[in-house]
Parts: structure tokens; C-alpha cells; sequence
């Protein structure tokens, strides 16, 4: 019997190289080299070249995926830390309204409202929200998912800064290769800079208060100062998104501090695999594209977007991401059993 | 200034539901001195510790270090003041190497500021610490996974934790518990040579023997109370000591 019906087994291996320390690269060949620069180069170069080929409607979503991108990229870096937020629309609204007013009243260009409503909109996000860097999991979220509707009623009931009726003609990028491209780069910068810093010991603080909040505190680190200079650095992202696209638009209402803004990064980042950046980035690439096209389709949109979301999340829980990143680092083969 | 005690407590009180887990406890600790603490189980210990490191808020009392009431105060601020602690439980980042967990407080702003303002390599600092603790710097032991090491390392792990925040006074709470007789014997003299340094020392311990080698002075609690104070011989002597500790671990000593 035996060599007739051998069975086989798939065998896994973990590759060889892994470039463990910090600073010790061991690389002797180019195929290493590929190995390790290749998941770093394709989705940067695909982003570069996407919007030459992009044209008209398919390169506004490209834009718009970039934006949502920033707003789960945001949201990554608040639950590194475990904050873990509802309220993504919150520093987008900040960030539209900012550059908002500033363009409808002042006339100011985007060159000069970009930057003041990113940072400007940290700073709020950060001051509104350091009183409650205390509470914990669901009780911050909680509070996070209710300030978006607060604010909103509030634009809505005082009649400021536009009302319902929003603030509209304002100044519109002037060259539209340009806002692409800053889009397309802020969001790689940004990927790529978080990515970064989670592996400082600056981002290795911020875990730890995740892990272990007191174990944190026994070192002599202000555990709420820390989580109040990572809710700026979010919510100035997330407010640099609302800031942009109020410009996209020209236009900005309350349907800045909308559910969806705070919606749908959570679900790019469940979708993609939390925890990576790459996860969250990846996530909105393929959630925002899929909720455009599927747009045509009208209500039964929703259903179909639901539907992808719980069938990913029930047949990949740990996300698209970290399903690719753990099969590129194996090989498999077949080996004979018996 | 002479006599300015570094740590002064006064009448301690904290209550857990019914329970009077610390009840009026006061002490003095001078620059340089080795207390011991010892009491059965479930005595207020570790309450008694968690009460001055800020990470317990007292129901009455006050606790004063280097002449400033701390009674309260967050164990980050405490804890930046130079008063540092092991946990009788170890809190360590299970999933990171060993050198990393002490990247945490080697990244403080007390740390900063003591080295003159900058951090430094921060990797070699740790496992130049490491080192210090018997984890073999060309070993691949500082670079394993906090969470594979086996008890006595955490535990020693737990310590350099401690020591890298460089403090003035440092408090374990039962730091040998579960440690093979070789770890301790290697790390009693590392304390001893801390304090012989000029580190004020609060130890709590339940290995008697080894305690009071080292120790000036200790008290002992039952109940939340203090029963005894004073050099150990004395006190493992009175009646009420006697009473307190009547079938357990004493006897053996
Ligand atoms: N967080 C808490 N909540 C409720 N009760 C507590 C809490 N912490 C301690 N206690 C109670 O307070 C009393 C003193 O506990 P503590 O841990 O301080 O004792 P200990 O002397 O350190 O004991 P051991 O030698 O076992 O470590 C115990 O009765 C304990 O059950
Ligand atoms: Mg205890």
C-alpha cells in the first residue's frame, strides 16, 4: 500500500530571514532585499500612479478613500493607546469648520487654512477631550460617539457658523493634480510616519498604557498627559481630512460631524486588522471603492456593504491585513506523510 | 535640618468595605535606613504600600516625603519624586523583551532630568540594568520575551523596573516570593550594596531569615495595626508579636 497512497500534508515554515534588532541588518542577497522592500514599495508606487490613470468620479473616491483613510489611521493610533473612539467625525467636523469659517469669512486659501484647522483642530479635539482621557473602553467611546450629535445639534439650534444651512462658495483648490497628490501623500506620510513612531519608545509608552496603565504610572509617566498628546496628534489627522475635503467641496455643514465619518474608519480598521496602521489603510482602500460602486445600487447598498463587513469580520477576525502579512512570511509545501 | 525624617506617616487609615485593611498606621523612615515589614496574611501590607505610592487613595492620614504632604497625589507624581516599588504581583509587558519593559520609565521625564537632560541611549541603559540584575548582558536572556522568562526572572525583572527610575526610596513588596534560595542569595547583596549606597529601603517580606539580616528595624502589623516596632530580636520576642504570628511561619525561623 505504502507509495501508493501516501498522503500528503501541507507543512508550513516561517521564512528565514527576519531583520530582529533594530538596527542589524543581515542581507546578502537581492531576493532578501526584495523580500523586505517590496511590501513597502508596491502600494506606495500603485498610490502614485493611481491618479494618472483615475479619472473624473474614480479619482475623487481615490481622494475621498484617502480622507476616510486618514480618519481610520487616526482612529488606529488612539486604540494603540487604548482610547477607543466612536467619534472620528469629532476632529473631522473640528477640522472642516475651522478651515470652513476661516475661508468663508477671512477668504483665506487652503495654503493657509490647512494648516492652522489640522493643528487647530488637534488642539480641540485635545482640550475637549482631556477631561474625560480617564475613562475607560466603553465609557469613552460612549462619550466620543455623543459629542459629533452634540455639536451638531448645537450648529443647528444657534444658527452659528452657517446654521443648517452650512457655509457655502468657499475657496476651492486651484489646481486639482495638486489636492490629489496631497491627499495621496499625506495619507502615505501619515501611514508610514505612524507606522514609525508605534516602534519608538515613544509609541512603546503609549502601548504599554494600554496593556497596563499602572504598571505605567509606577514608572513616573503621566499616563493621562500622554494619552491627551496622542488624542492631538489624532485628532489634528483626522481634522487635516475634514479640513480638505471642506475645500473638495467648498462647502461645510453639519453633516461634517455625520455618523459615517465615525462609522466607517472603525470598520476599515476592523475590516483591514487593527493594530498595524497597514490594517486600517488597507481597510479603507477597500471599503470606500466597494461602498461607491455599490452606490448604483441604492438601499439594498447598505445591505450589501453590511453583508461584506460581517462575513469578513465572522471569516477573518484578525483583519485582511494581518492574514496577508503572516502568509507572506510562510512558506508552504507538501510533504509526504507515511 | 538634622533629623528631618525622608518619609514620614501618619495615622494611616483605609477601609475596604467592613474590612480595616490599614487602620492608623504612622512610622518615620530616615535618608539610609533598611525597614523591614512583616504580619501574616491579609495584614494591610501591600494596602499599606499602595497607600503611600498614591496607587490606593487613604481615608485619613497623611503621608509626608522630604518635607512635602504626598498624601494622594497620583503614583506617576509619586512615583517621579524618587519613591519607586516592586509589585508583590508582577506588573511587566509580558510581550515585550525584557530590556524593553524598562525603556517605560527609562523614558520618564524624572529620568531626564537626572541624566542631565537627555535620555541617552535608552537600550543600552536597560540592559547595562539588566546586567546589574544577573540577567547575562551576552546572553540572549535580556532580549527574550518578558513573558517566557521563567518567575525569578520577572521578579527580577520587576526590581531593575524599579531601579531604573533611580529612586531615593525604594519599597518591595514580597520581591523574594517564589524565588529559588540561589536567586535570593544573589540579589539580598545587591539590595544590601543599594542601601550601603545610600538607598532607603522598605522591604516586606515573608522570609524571615533573610529579612532580618539585613534590615535596621522593623514593624510588624496584624490587622491593619501596627503591634510591634524596633530591631527584630526584640520584637519577634514580645507577646504580642508572639500572639499575632501564633502557628504560622515563625516557628520555623
Ligand atoms: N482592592 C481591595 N478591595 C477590597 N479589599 C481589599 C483590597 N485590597 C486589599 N483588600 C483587603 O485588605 C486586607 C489587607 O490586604 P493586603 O493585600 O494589604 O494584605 P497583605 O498584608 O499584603 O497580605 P499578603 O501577605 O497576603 O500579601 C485584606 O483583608 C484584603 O482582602
Ligand atoms: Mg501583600
Amino acid at each position: 500500500m505504502t507509495g501508493i497512497d501516501a498522503t500528503y500534508r501541507k507543512k508550513r515554515l516561517d521564512r528565514g530571514i527576519k531583520v530582529r534588532s533594530d538596527s542589524v541588518f543581515a542581507i546578502s542577497s537581492y531576493r532578501e532585499i526584495l523580500y523586505l522592500v517590496l511590501p513597502r514599495v508596491v502600494p506606495v508606487i500603485t498610490l502614485l500612479v493611481l491618479p494618472l490613470i483615475l479619472k473624473g468620479y474614480w479619482g475623487k473616491v481615490l481622494v475621498f478613500a484617502c480622507m476616510y483613510g486618514l480618519l481610520a489611521l487616526s482612529w488606529d493610533f488612539l486604540a494603540s493607546c487604548g482610547l477607543f473612539s466612536l467619534g472620528q467625525s469629532l476632529f473631522f467636523g473640528f477640522g472642516a469648520y475651522v478651515a470652513g469659517t476661516l475661508s468663508y469669512y477671512l477668504h483665506l486659501t487652503p495654503a493657509i487654512t490647512l494648516p492652522i484647522a489640522t493643528l487647530g483642530g488637534g488642539l480641540l479635539s485635545a482640550a475637549l477631550l482631556s477631561p474625560v482621557v480617564r475613562l475607560r473602553g466603553v465609557y469613552f467611546a460612549m462619550v466620543t460617539l455623543m459629542l459629533p450629535m452634540l455639536l451638531m445639534k448645537m450648529i443647528e439650534a444657534t444658527g452659528l457658523v452657517g446654521g443648517s444651512h452650512g457655509l457655502s462658495a468657499l475657496v476651492p483648490f486651484h489646481n486639482e493634480w495638486i489636492s490629489t497628490y496631497m491627499a495621496v501623500v499625506t495619507f502615505l506620510v501619515c501611514l508610514f510616519g505612524f507606522r514609525r513612531l508605534i516602534n519608538e519608545d515613544y509609541g512603546l509608552v503609549l502601548k504599554a498604557i494600554r496593556d497596563d496603565d499602572r504598571a505605567v504610572m509606577s514608572a513616573a509617566i503621566n499616563i493621562y498627559w500622554r494619552k491627551i498628546q496622542a488624542l492631538f496628534i489624532a485628532g489634528a489627522v483626522g481634522s487635516f481630512a475634514g479640513a480638505f475635503m471642506t475645500h473638495h467641496y467648498q462647502f461645510v455643514g453639519m453633516s461634517a460631524f455625520a455618523l459615517d465619518y465615525s462609522i466607517l474608519p472603525v470598520a476599515a480598521a476592523a475590516l483591514g486588522g487593527p493594530g498595524t496602521f497597514a490594517g486600517a489603510a488597507l481597510g479603507s482602500m477597500i471599503l470606500v471603492p466597494l461602498s461607491e460602486s455599490l452606490r448604483a445600487l441604492g438601499g439594498l447598498r447598505i445591505a450589501l456593504y453590511c453583508g461584506v463587513l460581517i462575513g469578513s469580520v465572522i471569516l477573518l477576525p484578525e483583519g485582511i491585513f494581518h492574514y496577508m502579512e503572516r502568509k507572506y512570511h510562510q512558506f508552504e509545501t507538501f510533504v509526504k506523510v507515511g | 535640618m538634622e533629623g528631618e525624617p525622608l518619609l514620614k506617616v501618619e495615622k494611616l487609615r483605609k477601609h475596604f468595605g467592613g474590612v480595616t485593611a490599614v487602620h492608623d498606621v504612622s512610622f518615620e523612615l530616615r535618608q539610609g535606613e533598611f525597614l523591614g515589614i512583616i504580619g501574616p496574611n491579609g495584614s494591610g501590607k501591600t494596602t499599606l504600600v499602595n497607600l503611600i505610592t498614591g496607587f490606593v487613595k487613604p481615608d485619613s492620614g497623611r503621608v509626608t516625603y522630604l518635607g512635602k504632604n504626598i498624601t494622594g497625589k497620583m503614583p506617576y507624581t509619586i512615583a517621579g519624586q524618587g519613591i519607586s516599588r516592586t509589585f508583590q504581583m508582577v506588573r511587566l509587558f509580558y510581550n515585550l523583551p525584557a530590556y524593553k519593559n524598562l525603556i517605560i520609565p527609562l523614558s520618564s521625564p524624572r529620568v531626564k532630568k537626572l541624566r542631565g537632560g537627555e535620555y541617552g541611549e535608552r537600550d543600552d541603559v536597560a540592559v547595562d540594568l539588566l546586567d546589574d540584575m544577573g540577567f547575562e548582558r551576552d546572553s540572549f536572556v535580556p532580549y527574550k520575551m518578558a513573558g517566557s522568562l521563567p518567575h525569578g526572572y520577572l521578579k527580577r525583572l520587576d526590581l531593575a523596573r524599579a531601579m531604573a527610575l533611580r529612586p531615593n526610596l525604594l519599597i518591595l513588596d514580597e520581591l523574594f516570593s517564589g524565588m529559588a534560595m540561589s536567586e535570593v542569595a544573589s540579589t539580598l547583596p545587591l539590595i544590601e550594596k543599594f542601601n550601603a549606597e545610600g538607598l532607603t529601603v522598605i522591604m516586606i517580606e515573608h522570609r524571615l531569615r533573610e529579612l532580618f539580616r539585613v534590615v535596621d528595624r522593623i514593624f510588624v502589623l496584624n490587622f491593619g495595626e501596627k503591634i510591634a516596632e524596633g530591631v527584630p530580636k526584640e520584637v519577634m520576642e514580645s507577646d504580642a508579636v508572639k500572639n499575632a504570628y501564633l502557628g504560622s511561619e515563625i516557628e520555623e525561623t
